[in-house]
């Protein structure tokens, strides 16, 4: 039993849902157990951090990432796996790009607490407010300090795979386990680090079976102002705000074959760094008007341009502070 | 960025005291070499003029001893000496596309004021390409063959003697022009100044000539309808809109026109001030003779009788059933000598253009006061008899004014000047010149003006304010006044006059902007093409293989046109004879896997070099259309497309390099 390679899965900032998909492989997962012995996840194993600790280095073959690094505890456990795993894969959007929790970067880490806990919202009769370090009669008390910004796990430790996706589709977990496994049978190879995982190389475009042809925006609507919408054609060509042409093939274009836009949860396609950026020249570059205050209100049809263009990739964009996007992966 | 970093040479030019001025050259030529070691500077060296041929040697000797890989030289814009020093990099045996241009003149010395900075600014350009050079690949030109033939698109003077020169010289030229005859502006023309030669006697035999060349092919009442291809390989589409005469029957004897019983005010030749028939040719040696049937003002055509013109034709020429035809020609090469519009004086409202009879525009005095002109060259008032005893000519209509077009028009003051003569030598009438400032510069036109003078012509310096027909007092009656500041004296004047003309100024053809898009060439704010090089390249364009020549340009007088008609013939046929031409291999190309064939970028380029394939759904680049300006590369939202020069790593490596010392 101890002969079988150790397995890790954590979850830092992140909503769970990578976990969900993990599980929603079916029957695969006994492939997993086959396999594979689960040294620490929280989710599903009982393991203690000090359980971690007293492994030795590299001892865990495989380690799956969810989550983005927003507090020292994430940060702490990030560096903790990364020492102890010989394979450290990002795994998710929070962990590969940020995801919508790293929205929160657009504010201080004031701000977000004022809002989480003193606005009208909230029901918080004793106007309790976290503090990282609190002296109560038994002595002192500590939480993990929130760090500024929430950032992606590349950002913080040297990572080997990157697997997109909000969540991760079950095929493509599947297919991953599939080829750690023939890697493991001495059946394949790994592929280069620093490889995206369980995704295409293209866009969801390339997927999806809408007709497409030149594009002439004369006006960006949301899709409930659309109806019916025509279910044979490109969703960006009714008007629509759909990222589909930016975002990276793997989902098998899931929610434009169901009539909805793709909102860009696999983050951006090969090679491109800024998704926001790409996106918004893209769409500006058939925007099908001249005059300032014709193109101003067909802009205006996009309301949330932060949500709409970065969404899943702000943390990761150009726009963020500190390392140079271009110098990913902790260089 | 770990690998071996390939080893660099910097070159910090002085361009005299241009760059040294306001940069400290040393400086940045000892910066580079001791802070930008590490990145792969291997020597760094100032000299005096980097584009003298001793600069450039220093290059050479430093590639083959030092074996540099990389160059960059930091001097003037790399429209100037890019090529410069590529090709001295070529000569010592590096691939030119190896070398860098950084701007540290028209970037930095020339728009600074504080040397310190100006210095730290270099500093940083400085890094900015030698961060980037590390990452320049080998690049080589594309050659195309090139089509012998041209396009002239424009049959005017500086049309006309662009075919001519191609043609001559052995070649096919097809010239189109919209109005049923060539000659433009010029055929309009009584007098040229300064020399007062007949205008028709020193044009009509470059029209006959342009007319019966073996080797033109002339294509009048056409137009170009739509272009596609590259230089050398240019596919035209030219629309020949139906004359109703049937060119290969109709010897042009007149007849028709003289039987034609409908007559119409002609707004386009004799710019409203006579008639023509229906069907008609221009003027008497319009070129082609062939006559243009005027369909929306034929009897005929409107009401299915009349057939005169058909009656009396001996030939057999007329052919009502005649429709638009569509020619396709291929050229390697495109002249546009499109020409201008004529300001529209009534714009000017205070002048009284269209309100007040007797003021004319300066066409209007070109038609009267030529011989086979509508009054026989006699200058009247609109009444057709009345000769003006004061004549006011008014400068500057429509130019040199921040309401309508801000730039100075270049020929108004020599035509003004003309009609002054003119209408003394016919009229003997008092003439007043009301000018801004009076450009004389070319040659002889200052002693014309001397000329003008000397001929009693008075002189008002300054802008007139209004004329008007609301007279003061009985010594202004039935007069036309001018309210004009005379700046010289310092007073305000009212001048009584018979006769206005105004020296309306030129304006870009109304559609310059969609035809510089058809041949995928750009126009200036004020509408006029840009040209490569206002100064050292006039005649080409940023499209390789589209040349502009006359004023499709901006303003210029004959003698100019016709040069650029020349020049840009010359250009033309250095080209031709090359048989090939070398494209600049900054190119966008799409990596068709990652294409997913989304057409976001199917409908950007502005020299259609995008095509989409239908069959496999991705799209393509046509490399030789290309002309690698980057609006796809930024478009495409997957990152398919790259530019050559332009990748990723080039461009953050130079960001990396400038934010070195942030």
């Amino acid at each position: 039993m101890s002969e079988k390679p150790k397995f890790a899965m954590y979850w830092a900032a992140s909503c769970g849902g990578c976990e969900i998909s993990v599980l929603n492989i079916g029957e695969k997962i006994l492939d997993v157990d086959a396999h594979f012995e689960p040294v620490f996840w929280p989710v599903a194993v009982d393991s203690k951090y000090k359980d971690v600790e007293a492994m030795e280095d590299g001892s865990i073959l495989l380690t799956l990432w969810n989550g983005g690094i927003r507090n020292q505890e994430n940060e702490h456990i990030a560096h903790l796996l990364r020492r102890k795993s010989k394979i450290l894969v990002a795994f998710g959007s929070c962990a590969t790009e940020g995801c919508v929790p790293g929205l929160a970067n657009l504010y201080p880490v004031e701000e977000i607490f004022s809002t989480a806990y003193h606005t009208v919202s909230t029901d918080n009769p004793q106007g309790i407010h976290p503090q990282p370090v609190v002296q109560v009669p038994e002595g002192t008390l500590t939480i993990p300090a929130m760090n500024p910004v929430l950032k992606t796990l590349a950002q913080v430790v040297d990572v080997d795979y990157f697997m997109p996706g909000c969540p991760p589709e079950p095929h493509q977990i599947a297919a991953v386990i599939d080829l750690v496994i023939a890697v493991l049978e001495g059946k394949a190879q790994l592929p280069p680090k620093g490889a995206v995982i369980g995704a295409g190389n293209s866009t969801v475009c390339d997927e999806c079976p809408r007709a497409r042809n030149v594009k002439h925006i004369t006006a960006f609507k949301r899709i409930q102002d659309v109806a019916p919408l025509d279910p044979t054609l490109c969703i960006l060509e009714q008007g629509v705000p759909c990222n589909g042409p930016a975002t990276r093939s793997g989902c098998n274009a899931r929610c434009p074959r169901v009539g909805a836009q793709c909102i860009g949860c696999y983050g951006p396609a090969e090679g491109v760094l800024d998704y926001g950026a790409r996106l918004i020249t893209a769409f500006a570059s058939v925007v099908d008007a001249k005059e300032p205050e014709e193109i101003e209100a067909i802009l205006d049809g996009i309301p949330d341009p932060v949500g709409q263009f970065y969404r899943f990739n702000l943390a990761d964009s150009l726009l963020r502070a500190g390392v140079p996007a271009w110098k990913k992966n902790g260089h | 960025m770990s690998e071996k970093k390939p080893k660099i040479g910097v070159y910090v030019c002085h361009c005299g005291s241009n760059i040294a001025g306001m940069v400290d050259v040393e400086a940045v030529r000892d910066w580079a070499q001791a802070a930008l070691g590490q990145d792969g500077v291997v020597v760094s060296r100032d000299y005096k003029f980097m584009c003298s041929s001793l600069g450039q040697e220093l290059i050479e000797k430093d590639i083959q001893e030092l074996g540099l890989e990389r160059v960059v030289v930091a001097a003037c814009s790399p429209h100037l000496h890019e090529k410069t020093f590529r090709t001295a990099s070529e000569r010592a045996g590096l691939n030119p596309y190896l070398t860098e241009l950084v701007s540290i003149r028209e970037q930095v010395s020339w728009v600074h004021t504080d040397k310190q900075v100006a210095t730290e600014k270099s500093k940083a350009l400085v890094s900015g390409a030698v961060h980037r050079v590390a990452y320049n690949t080998e690049l080589q030109p594309l050659k195309v063959p090139i089509n012998p033939n041209t396009l002239v698109v424009g049959g005017g003077i500086a049309g006309i003697q662009a075919a001519l020169e191609i043609a001559n010289a052995g070649f096919h030229v097809y010239l189109v022009e919209r109005e049923p005859s060539i000659g433009g502006h010029m055929a309009q023309f009584d007098k040229t100044f300064p020399t007062l030669d007949c205008s028709a006697c020193i044009l009509t035999p470059r029209m006959v000539e342009a007319g019966t060349h073996p080797n033109i092919t002339l294509l009048t009442w056409s137009e170009v309808i739509s272009v596609s291809g590259y230089v050398g390989n240019f596919n035209v589409t030219i629309k020949k809109k139906a004359r109703y005469v049937n060119e290969e029957l109709c010897t042009g004897c007149g007849i028709c026109v003289e039987k034609c019983p409908q007559k119409v005010i002609d707004d386009v030749y004799e710019a409203g001030l006579g008639y023509r028939k229906v069907i008609y040719t221009p003027f008497a040696q319009a070129v082609p003779k062939y006559p243009v049937l005027d369909r929306p003002n034929c009897t005929f055509f409107k009401n299915g009788k009349c057939k005169a013109c058909e009656k009396f034709c001996p030939t057999n020429a007329i052919d009502f059933t005649q429709e638009d035809q569509y020619l396709n020609v291929e050229v390697g090469n495109i002249i546009l000598a499109t020409g201008y519009d004529l300001f529209d004086a009534r714009r000017v409202t205070n002048y009284g253009y269209g309100r007040l009879p007797n003021v004319f525009t300066s066409l209007e005095f070109e038609r009267m006061s030529n011989a086979a002109g509508p009054t026989g060259g006699e200058i009247t008032l609109r009444d057709g008899k009345t000769k003006p005893e004061t004549v006011g000519i008014i400068h500057c209509v429509g130019s040199r004014d921040k309401n309508f077009n801000n730039y100075c028009s270049s020929i108004c003051c020599m035509q003004s000047l003309k009609f002054a003569h003119l209408v003394k030598e016919r009229t003997g009438a008092t003439v007043y010149e009301f000018y801004i400032d009076m450009r004389t510069p070319m040659k002889a036109y200052d002693e014309f003006y001397q000329r003008v003078l000397e001929e009693g012509t008075l002189f008002v310096r300054g802008k007139v304010a209004e004329v008007t027909n609301a007279t003061h007092g009985p010594h202004e009656k039935g007069k036309l006044i001018i309210q004009v500041e005379d700046t010289l004296v310092g007073k305000q004047r009212r001048i009584p006059v018979d006769m206005v003309i105004l020296s309306v100024g030129m304006e870009p053809r109304h559609d310059a902007k969609q035809v510089g898009q058809m041949f995928g060439i750009s126009c200036s704010s004020d509408g006029w093409y840009i040209e490569r090089h206002p100064k050292l390249d006039p005649v080409t364009t940023m499209t390789e293989g589209i040349l502009i020549a006359g004023c499709a340009s901006g303003p210029k007088d004959i003698p100019a046109s016709v040069a650029q008609g020349a020049a840009a013939a010359a250009r033309v046929l250095d080209k031709i004879l090359q048989k090939e031409v070398e494209l600049e291999p900054i190119r966008a190309t799409v990596d068709e896997s990652k294409c997913s064939g989304c057409r976001i970028c199917n409908n950007l380029c502005p020299f259609n070099a995008i095509s989409f394939l239908d069959d496999v759904g991705v799209t393509r680049i046509n490399p030789a259309l290309c002309q690698g300006c980057g609006t796809c590369v930024a478009a495409c939202p997957a990152g398919a497309i790259s530019g050559t020069g332009f990748s990723n790593e080039q461009i953050f490596a130079q960001i990396e390099g400038l934010l070195m010392g942030v």
